[in-house]
């Protein structure tokens, strides 16, 4: 079971790299389509034709992986399928008919198309591309916030059987996740835009191409810093009410405390029983938590005691070190993201060109920012919710597949880990060298396809 | 017609679709490794499935995805059951669908190579597999009392299924090339059309023996007249192909694979994954499927979404109707 786990997380969190930039590159990638289609200035084909190359390269890797996802539910968990899936399945299956059916047919139009299509029908391609793919993160988010807070069902002993479609599309942890996965996916788009956009204006290169492009990438990145502060802010009360040891544990409260503080870091022990020197903001964990500085918060060990009472003997509380600095790196990675881009900002003033070369390294050096923070909220996420794989209802030591052996599971794990991390290492490589070659050449009529794709 | 049963028809209508769109891709994947004298043809050959074969890959997500909400007990069993058929074909198709992106972005002979080997292997191995998951599904495995899989993998890899496996390889095959044969100009369209004439009589036999086969084994009414059919169709796709007729052939071979897919689920029906440790154990559409509000549910998104799927597929298809030859493909690409 604990090889199937890591085998989940390490192909989810994998996975997490490449969709959040999926989904918001290609909504930078139809802007700027869109900005020449408008304008008819042919800097804005160039870029565009420059970032959907970009696009395209990480889009394969995050369509593969995701099939392995929707697999491994019936592979690895086939106990827990069994439980869920009158619940569950049904936003997987409208996830990929609504959404991945648009994204990759239209893709496919959009990449071949150039020749093809008038330029008004190419744009919306790439726009149905974005919808799809923002569609597909509302559905999958719809279904995980099912084992967050489970709604619109009811437990027969044996599985959940679905009351309410509608609770379960319009589960209040989904509505508040999908806008913070929404504006992750921006950031780390706008993030990975500005890096490779700082490299070469770093070097005074394509520099009509790369200026409007980093002007985009830095509002982009900005808008979502501070759209991820206000729906990371609304989540965070969503979780107090449906999830309260998560939020505990984010903290390594153990005591309910009234009004709560928020620790920036503690050094000590690790999981925080026995802090030898941190900083705290009285009343700031209140505050996000409730609304309210001196809102009550309840700590893990009375929450313990609670759930013992509710479900029997166990240990309800997650691995806390996880979930405390997951908590805090999520945050803290994503806010300097938001900062450098903001900094940027006003140093790119009205045209402005920095010289400093290391304000234009840190710029490109950034792009590690946003997937660290993605990555550990989704660890914070995910490990919070633990011991239970669908919260109050099914603990995740139940639902493993009861047959499946220990060298069955071992090659799996293996073989995806070498070929992903084998995978990476192309796709870092080819992000590279396409991220910091010179954009394609100016055509009016673009007619080298396929030659763009293949 | 009960709910269960119209889910039962539409899994096998998402296989149909899967098999169908994507068996050609597949095709086309294996005869790179074969049809082409240089890197031009090949860019000619990758060209033409270039902007489907994503789209038709979504079939299968599709397919899993809609297997999980209406069948949750059968996609539970299925995927535990076949674990390790499912990892290869995952992996195969990780490979393969990163080669296609990736093979045109670096202009070394090496990197192409190794990524159509990628190509290459990523089509073959589904190509089969997937024979040997169906062959499996409709002969049944060992399931215990609780639906999970006691069986050993080898058995996974009996002679009914190993010729399930190498039917659906020679019918994939075939239909790449009269895909080809109907998509490209020149050389490539010559040579395509003697591939599909050769590998269509292996595949005719092939067919015909696992269809029989599975007709002794497990048939019905509906199964062997649908049997009867794909293998007419086949038969006539062929005779088309032989006299260079390419739309009627591809028309023929999309028809057979259709129809022997759902022979296949007709053969099955009411049982969805049969057990051999006791009838008592087996799956059917009644002990497998989700809740009659969860199916319900799930019909009116199909009869509004399915539709539109199918449209814009089809405009795609549409857009991307004309031939290519090796004048498209640049020189120096």
């Amino acid at each position: 079971m604990d090889l199937a786990r890591w085998q989940f997380g390490i192909t989810t969190l994998y996975h997490f790299l490449f969709v959040p930039l999926t989904i918001g590159l290609s909504l930078l990638v139809a802007l700027m389509e869109t900005a020449w289609v408008r304008t008819g200035k042919l800097v804005y084909l160039t870029a565009t034709r420059f970032w959907g190359r970009l696009f395209l390269i990480n889009f394969a890797l995050g369509l593969v992986t995701g099939i392995v996802q929707e697999f491994q539910f019936g592979m690895s968990w086939s106990t827990y399928s069994r439980f869920v899936g009158d619940v569950f399945g049904a936003p997987l299956a409208i996830e990929a008919l609504l959404a991945f059916f648009l994204e990759s047919t239209f893709l496919g139009l959009w990449i071949f198309g150039w020749e093809r299509l008038n330029k008004v029908v190419h744009v919306l391609c790439m726009w149905a591309v974005a919808v799809g793919s923002a569609a597909s993160a509302y559905f999958i988010l719809a279904a995980n916030s099912f084992m967050q807070w489970p709604v619109g069902f009811v437990n027969t002993g044996v599985r959940a059987e679905m009351t309410d479609f509608g609770a379960v599309l319009t589960n209040k942890v989904a509505v508040a996740t999908f806008p913070h996965v929404l504006m992750a996916s921006w950031l780390t788009a706008g993030v990975v835009m500005m890096c490779f956009s700082a490299y070469h204006l770093e070097r005074s290169r394509n520099v009509e191409v790369f200026r409007p492009s980093l002007r985009l990438a830095l509002v982009t990145t900005v808008i979502a810093g501070a759209g991820l502060a206000w729906t990371g802010d609304a989540l965070a009360k969503v979780m107090t009410q449906t999830q309260p040891m998560k939020i505990a544990a984010a903290e390594a409260l153990y005591e309910t405390a009234q009004p709560a503080p928020f620790s920036l870091f503690t050094i000590g022990n690790l999981s925080g029983t026995e802090p030898l020197f941190s900083v705290d903001i009285p009343g700031l964990l209140s505050f996000l938590a409730t609304g309210d500085v001196d809102g009550r918060v309840q700590g893990i060990d009375d929450l313990q005691a609670e759930y013992r009472q509710k479900y029997g003997p166990g240990d309800y509380a997650p691995y806390v070190p996880i979930a405390y600095w997951g908590f805090r790196l999520m945050i803290g990675f994503g806010l300097l993201a938001a900062f450098v881009a903001l900094c940027l900002l006003w140093l790119t003033r009205r045209g402005r060109l920095p010289r400093r070369r290391w304000v234009w390294r840190v710029a490109t050096w950034s792009v590690v920012l946003p997937f660290l923070a993605n990555s550990a909220g989704w660890v914070f996420t995910e490990m919070g919710r633990q011991p239970w794989i669908v919260f109050t209802q099914l603990k995740t030591a139940d639902a493993v597949s009861p047959t499946i052996g220990l060298g069955h599971i071992t090659a799996s794990l293996t073989a995806f880990t070498l070929l992903y991390g084998a995978l990476a290492v192309v796709e870092i490589r080819l992000m590279y060298v396409f991220g910091t070659a010179d954009p394609p050449s100016d055509e009016p009529e673009p007619v080298k396809e396929p030659a763009l794709a293949y | 017609m009960t709910l269960n049963d119209i889910w039962f028809a539409a899994i096998a209508v998402l296989f149909v679709g899967y098999f169908v769109l994507e068996g050609f891709d597949f095709g086309v994947g294996v005869l790179l490794a074969y049809l082409p004298k240089d890197e031009r043809e090949r860019q000619v050959m990758v060209g033409t499935i270039g902007p489907v074969w994503d789209g038709n890959e979504v079939w299968l997500i599709t397919a899993g995805g809609a297997l999980f909400a209406a069948f949750p007990e059968w996609y539970a069993s299925l995927f535990s059951g076949f674990y390790l058929p499912l990892l290869v074909i995952l992996l195969a198709l990780i490979v393969r669908g990163v080669a296609f992106e990736y093979r045109g972005k670096h202009r070394s002979k090496r990197w192409r190579r190794n990524w159509d080997r990628c190509l290459f292997w990523g089509s073959l191995v589904p190509a089969f597999l997937w024979g040997v998951v169906f062959g499996n599904i409709v002969r049944g495995v060992a399931l215990d009392e609780r639906h999970e899989f006691v069986g050993a993998v080898w058995g996974l890899l009996n002679p009914f299924a190993l010729l399930g496996g190498l039917t659906t390889l020679a019918l994939f095959v075939t239909h790449g090339a009269v895909f080809l044969a109907l998509k490209t100009r020149g050389r490539i369209r010559r040579k395509a059309k003697d591939t599909a004439d050769r590998a269509g009589v292996i595949a005719a036999v092939l067919v015909i023996g696992f269809l029989t086969w599975t007709q002794v084994m497990e048939g019905s009414w509906a199964s062997i007249l649908l049997a009867a059919g794909a293998i007419a169709a086949w038969g006539a796709g062929m005779a088309a192909n032989f006299f260079g007729r390419e739309g009627w052939a591809f028309l023929g071979s999309a028809a057979a694979i259709g129809a022997a897919t759902v022979s296949l689920f007709a053969a099955l029906y009411p049982d969805v994954l049969p057990s051999t440790v006791s009838s008592e154990n087996s799956l059917n559409i009644e002990n497998a499927a989700s809740t009659p509000k969860t199916l319900q549910i799930m019909t009116w998104v199909a009869v509004v979404f399915l539709p539109l799927v199918l449209l814009y597929q089809s405009w795609t298809y549409w857009v991307f109707r004309r031939r290519i030859g090796v004048r498209n493909i640049p020189v120096g690409h």
